[in-house]
């Protein structure tokens, strides 16, 4: 029998163990370098040519950037479209998904039909922009939730998940007197926590990471999430001072407020993710086995 | 009338009993039909009123006579779209990153997958998995981010190494010729961690027993992974292929956009981006809902051919 300890077993292993070493270290040093280099003197950054963990530690960059109220405003306005945008998608989403899940529902197989076309065909970015205006949305923070308040795929997930619940927990919520609304909250929701934080987490993701329904949507510049504040400061190189706002410090080298600006906008993600990345892979799997 | 009440026999209803059933059915789940109410009414409001919408795509649309009142103009802007030049080049750049995305990006994380699978310590393993999800949950401002603080010329980490290696210094986020390896490598980069999840699941579910008798065949490493795990998460490949297909013209406003610059529009300009240009910053409502229709069209005539073509082959599909 050929086994695991073969000489040719043991060189594959091997380079295996490197090779996926290699990956992953190239999945994180790009962050890595950006964070360190966010806490560098200008000093340090000019000197070497590559940079990971700076000798010299300094705060300037982030001093300089939260100077001026511009990046405390946006990330304020993301903070709260993230918040406020999760717990209005959960609520509905799981209203939708819970009654779709019901299998005496009348008129269930059409009503799937109908949310699952969605996903294959659409009226696209112009007819959208109409109908988010008509609506009176535009340059309005709603614009930012409103418009996409479910994702069918997430919504699909949920509906899974409800669908593999023991029949029997209902029926005798039921019989002890539970309205299906009383069956939802009390039964359905306290049984579903791993499906309800993954699918949490992805909106919330989704509505940290918004971007372009700020641009098509909002033309205020006080009204633009961290991200479009971002995309202005690296991509365009415009600066943080657009309002015209005075500093009081003397700015630090360019490149390292563009590597705080950075950081600032994907801490919030990075602190969740080790939490939460085992019910990420949870949710995801249960969505494309059985959506 | 009398109901039939035979018990053992199949029940004969008429008509009108069978609609009272019906609306016995409902009403018993009217708190159903509330609870689904506000979610079919944003599918409706703000899905099936923009595929309403695609009419001023046959109209001279102006945003104050509205869709009512706007002049009918027939296939115009479509015959316009045609006659484009500037139509073909995206539609070109379209194909080409489609292309580049089906042949180099989407069998990465079968690869991954497959590499993990292989790997015999659980907690490295684990590691390995951990790492290698982070950059999807980061937005494409910050993937394109990133990239340009590392690409610039001006100090970026990139450019600054390949001049202290004696090289000549390249300006990626410039030059054309490096649009595309830079928008696939970003893809990867960002996507094809998350991507092992569903291959991984399916590797998990084939039979060790098929494995044991590969190796008593005396299949090598590799040789199991080609001729057992492969064919076992064929279906899975398919149904994700199909996926992928089905977005064909969705190559992702968002990242296109933001490496797109006046330098490289020759290769970077795709549908969603003119769409975006041409309606919304340049006013032509009607002309770019025509393109954004074009686009929308051939999707779902892909998606519809890929899983037909898919059943054919004996494989599921997606519906």
């Amino acid at each position: 029998m050929v086994g695991d300890k073969t000489i040719s077993s043991r060189i594959f292993n091997a380079t295996n163990m490197i090779i996926l070493g290699i990956i992953a270290l190239l999945c994180v040093l790009p962050f890595v370098h950006v964070i360190g280099s966010s806490f560098a003197t200008g000093a340090e950054i000019a000197r070497r040519s590559f940079l990971l963990f700076p000798t010299e530690f300094s705060l300037d960059a982030y001093r300089y950037i939260f100077s001026t109220d511009t990046i405390i405003r946006s990330l304020g306005v993301s903070i709260g479209v993230t918040l406020g945008g999760t717990i209005w998608s959960m609520l509905l989403s799981v209203l939708t998904a819970y009654g779709l899940s019901r299998r005496d529902l009348v008129g269930r197989r059409f009503l799937m039909f109908f949310i699952v076309f969605t996903m294959l065909f659409n009226g696209g970015m112009i007819p959208t922009f109409l109908v988010v205006q008509q609506t009176g949305l535009i340059d309005s923070l709603l614009a930012l939730v409103i418009p996409v308040t479910i994702n069918a795929f997430n919504m699909i997930i949920l509906r899974s998940f409800f669908m593999n619940l023991p029949a029997g927990l209902e029926e005798s919520a039921k019989i002890d007197g539970c309205n299906d609304f009383g069956v939802l909250f009390r039964i359905v929701i306290p049984c579903s926590l791993p499906a309800i934080a993954t699918i949490s987490l992805f909106y919330a993701v989704t509505y940290w990471n918004t971007y372009m329904h700020a641009i098509l949507y909002l033309n205020d510049p006080n009204k633009w999430p961290v991200q479009v504040l971002l995309r202005q400061i690296v991509v365009l190189a415009t600066g943080i001072n657009y309002d015209g706002a005075e500093y009081t410090s003397v700015p630090p080298p360019e490149i390292s407020v563009k590597m705080a600006v950075i950081v600032v906008a994907t801490v919030p993600v990075l602190l969740v993710y080790p939490f939460l990345q085992k019910y990420f892979a949870k949710g995801a799997l249960i969505g494309s086995m059985k959506g | 009338m009398e109901s039939p009440l035979t018990v053992g026999k199949k029940q004969v209803l008429t008509k009108a009993e069978r609609r009272n059933e019906l609306w016995r059915k409902i009403k018993k789940n009217k708190w159903i039909y509330l609870m689904i109410a506000p979610g079919i009414l944003y599918f409706f409001v703000y899905k099936y009123i923009p595929m309403y919408g695609l009419i001023i795509a046959f109209q001279d649309y102006k945003p104050y006579l509205g869709i009512t009142g706007s002049e009918w103009v027939g296939f115009d802007h479509f015959r316009r779209l045609f006659a484009d030049p500037d139509f073909w080049m995206i539609f070109r750049n379209t194909l080409v990153l489609f292309a580049l995305q089906v042949c180099i990006s989407f069998p990465v994380p079968i690869i991954l997958a497959l590499m993990l699978n292989e790997l015999r310590n659980r907690a490295y393993q684990r590691t390995i998995q951990t790492v290698i999800y982070i950059p999807h949950f980061m937005s494409w401002v910050v993937i394109v981010s990133i990239s340009y603080v590392m690409l610039t010329l001006d100090g970026g980490i990139i450019n600054n190494i390949l001049r202290s290696l004696q090289f000549d210094q390249i300006n990626f986020l410039l030059n054309p010729d490096w649009f595309r390896p830079m928008y696939i490598l970003q893809i990867i980069w960002r996507e094809a961690g998350w991507g092992t999840i569903i291959f991984l699941a399916a590797i998990v579910a084939v039979d060790p027993q098929l494995y044991e008798a590969a190796k008593i065949d005396g299949a090598n490493r590799i040789r199991q992974m080609w001729h057992i795990t492969l064919p076992a998460i064929r279906s899975v490949i398919i149904v994700l292929l199909i996926l992928k297909i089905g977005d064909v013209l969705e190559l992702g406003f968002e990242h296109v956009y933001l490496l797109l610059n006046s330098s490289n529009r020759e290769v970077a300009e795709i549908f969603d981006t003119y769409v975006y240009t041409a309606g919304l910053r340049q006013g032509q409502f009607s002309y770019s809902t025509a393109v954004g229709f074009f686009k929308g069209i051939v999707g779902l005539i892909l998606v519809v051919f890929a899983n037909w073509l898919a059943k054919k082959y004996g494989e599921e599909g997606i519906y």
